[in-house]
């Protein structure tokens, strides 16, 4: 059986981690574990390779969509089947839609709910919202629920008006600070 | 802050036991950022790592909380200097690795670190003795608060803080506790408790080898989504988790202690007769043993007073830690004879407790040695 990482040695040392019920194996060869860091129980490092291998797995399935590339840093789609890393930080208006599935496998959920730089706090919570009820306006017009739909969208309307919905954006807490707070944002079609 | 006495001060988790110390070894939280729009450091050419590096290096180290910081590039520090702070937890193995463009900065206490440029532009660790998660990942947010006023953070409300890895992204949290779980291995129970733990999306792990036996019986629990659950949330569900875990690890000891001491005991003599008289150990063999003292003292079999000594050569007789103390490079097999030379001269510095070579003592005093239930409660 050859290593997971260099896919070239004789894998030596076996890895086990169970999660969610689900067994994930990692064979590496002594340069491989020993490089990464995985035979000192006590590092993350153990962690963050089981977690790439299996994400690495995964990957066949995830950004099947026609190569692309990112303007800010030249990172390419078959640079991520490779790596399994990302280039840029732009990289994810890229390649973001073609995450979903993988983030799906790997996660609790597809959208994050936790800590927001001081700078962005606003405008996330506002797109936070605006996106569940995008969801909830998907299954009302599925459901042919016309008038829920409608009440829906009207409220996202307004939310969208209000607030900055604005994707992807960085603010340092310098640039925050500088930002009026009722800021007219752009508005969002639907 | 120079090396030389970083080394000198042993980090604060190895003076203090935290809660829950005779089991939970230290808790520890990390959290990946990156700058926005700056290549990640693996896709990054070295003049743009090595610029960045500079740039966050003195922003790290100018923040309050980091105090009298120890500071350096990676390339700056020697190969077995760089060793000891991965066998200290201060930085990864991979990022020992590293070379030009990447660095490391921490408290002078060592419950702070800061790696720039491993995977991430950041990588910032909070390492606290025994059970404290929430201790340790209050401590590390309020230094990442402080550094997002002077850092561009790359942010996406979607995916929450972007990282080069996907396994990373959204809080870029992962949050640990090293756990000692001799009392579950030796009566076989450890397989029954990672199964239902990690039936609750969290990760148990321990170094594999035939079976089920972990290198020293240390396994990890730590969280593995990031992504869509709350920062209070993942470190609320893993202390509940641990708490749940060292219950089992205490009922263990008790239930061996009653229903096996002949096995207890032997495991723990034969491990002291092993570090007491070996002249050539490996790293594994003697971490096992220890491990073995360890549990005798907890179950206070062996004097409490040898905690400290034992506690401390889980460290000393690590390899980089060892060539330190030799004061230069040293062959595989001199490593294993000066780390038995360390441990019988330690050992043999502790008095002899009487439990090696009074036979009686096995059964009649294993009901005394006991602790009343109500104060295993309180704990
Ligand atoms: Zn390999
Ligand atoms: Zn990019």
């Amino acid at each position: 059986m050859n290593c997971d990482v260099c896919k070239s040695n004789e894998a030596t040392v076996f890895l086990t981690q169970i999660v969610q019920g689900q067994m994930q194996k990692a064979n590496l060869c002594e340069e491989c574990a020993g490089n990464k860091g995985v035979t000192d129980p006590t590092g993350f490092a153990l962690a963050d390779l089981l977690a790439g291998i299996v994400a690495e797995q995964r990957q066949e399935s995830a950004l099947v969509s026609k190569e692309k590339e990112c303007p800010s840093c030249g990172f390419t789609q078959a640079d991520f089947k490779k790596a399994g890393r990302l280039g840029c930080s732009h990289c994810f208006q890229v390649f973001g839609t073609g995450l979903e599935s993988l983030l799906k496998a790997m996660h609790k959920g597809t959208r994050h709910v936790g800590k927001v730089p001081s700078g962005v706090a606003k405008a996330h919570e506002t797109t936070g919202q605006v996106a569940e009820m995008r969801a909830q306006l998907d299954s009302a017009i599925r459901e042919e629920r016309y008038e829920d739909a409608a009440a829906l969208r009207d409220k996202i309307q307004k939310m969208s008006e209000r607030g900055s919905t604005t994707e992807s954006r960085a603010v340092s807490g310098a640039k925050a600070n500088s930002l009026p707070t009722d800021e007219k944002p752009e508005s969002e079609a639907l | 802050m120079k090396f030389a006495s970083l080394l000198k001060q042993p980090a604060d988790w190895m003076e203090v036991t935290g809660p829950h110390g005779d089991i939970v070894i230290t808790s520890r939280v990390r959290l990946a950022r990156n700058v926005d729009g700056v290549p990640f450091p693996g896709w990054a050419r070295t003049e743009d790592r090595v610029a960045i590096l500079e740039d966050l290096k003195a922003k790290v180290e100018s923040l309050e909380m980091m105090g009298d910081a120890f500071s350096e590039e990676l390339s700056k520090l020697t190969p077995i200097r760089k060793q000891v702070l991965v066998e200290r937890h201060l930085i990864s193995r991979e990022h020992a690795a590293k070379g030009a463009g990447s660095g490391a900065v921490m408290n002078s206490g060592q419950t702070l670190s800061v790696m720039i440029n491993e995977e991430d532009h950041l990588r910032m660790q909070a390492i606290f003795p025994g059970l404290d998660l929430k201790g340790a990942f209050d401590a590390l947010d309020a230094l990442d608060t402080e550094l997002e006023k002077e850092v561009n953070y790359a942010f996406e409300s979607r995916f929450g803080f972007l990282t080069a890895c996907p396994t990373n992204l959204g809080t870029g949290m992962r949050a640990s506790a090293m756990l000692h779980l001799p009392g579950l291995v030796l009566s076989d129970q450890i397989n029954q408790v990672v199964q239902a733990v990690n039936k609750i999306g969290l990760a148990v792990r321990g170094l594999y080898g035939e079976g089920t036996e972990a290198l020293a019986n240390l396994f990890q629990v730590s969280n593995q989504h990031t992504l869509g659950e709350k920062e209070g949330e993942i470190i609320a569900r893993l202390e509940k988790v641990i708490l749940q875990i060292i219950n089992h690890e205490r009922n263990a000891r008790q239930k061996l202690r009653e229903e096996n001491p002949a096995k207890v005991m032997d495991h723990i003599g034969r491990a002291y007769a092993t570090l007491r008289f070996s002249h050539i150990i490996e790293s594994k063999e003697a971490l096992n043993h220890l491990s073995m003292l360890r549990l005798g003292i907890d179950m206070e079999l062996l004097p409490k007073k040898w905690a400290m000594c034992v506690d401390s050569l889980l460290m000393e007789i690590q390899p980089a830690h060892l060539q330190i103390r030799a004061k230069g490079k040293l062959s595989a097999i001199e490593r294993d004879t000066l780390r038995a030379e360390i441990l019988r001269d330690q050992l043999k510095s502790l008095p002899e407790p009487d439990i090696f070579t009074k036979d009686e003592q096995v059964s009649s005093e294993g009901e005394d040695l006991q602790p009343p239930e109500s104060e295993l409660d309180d704990e």
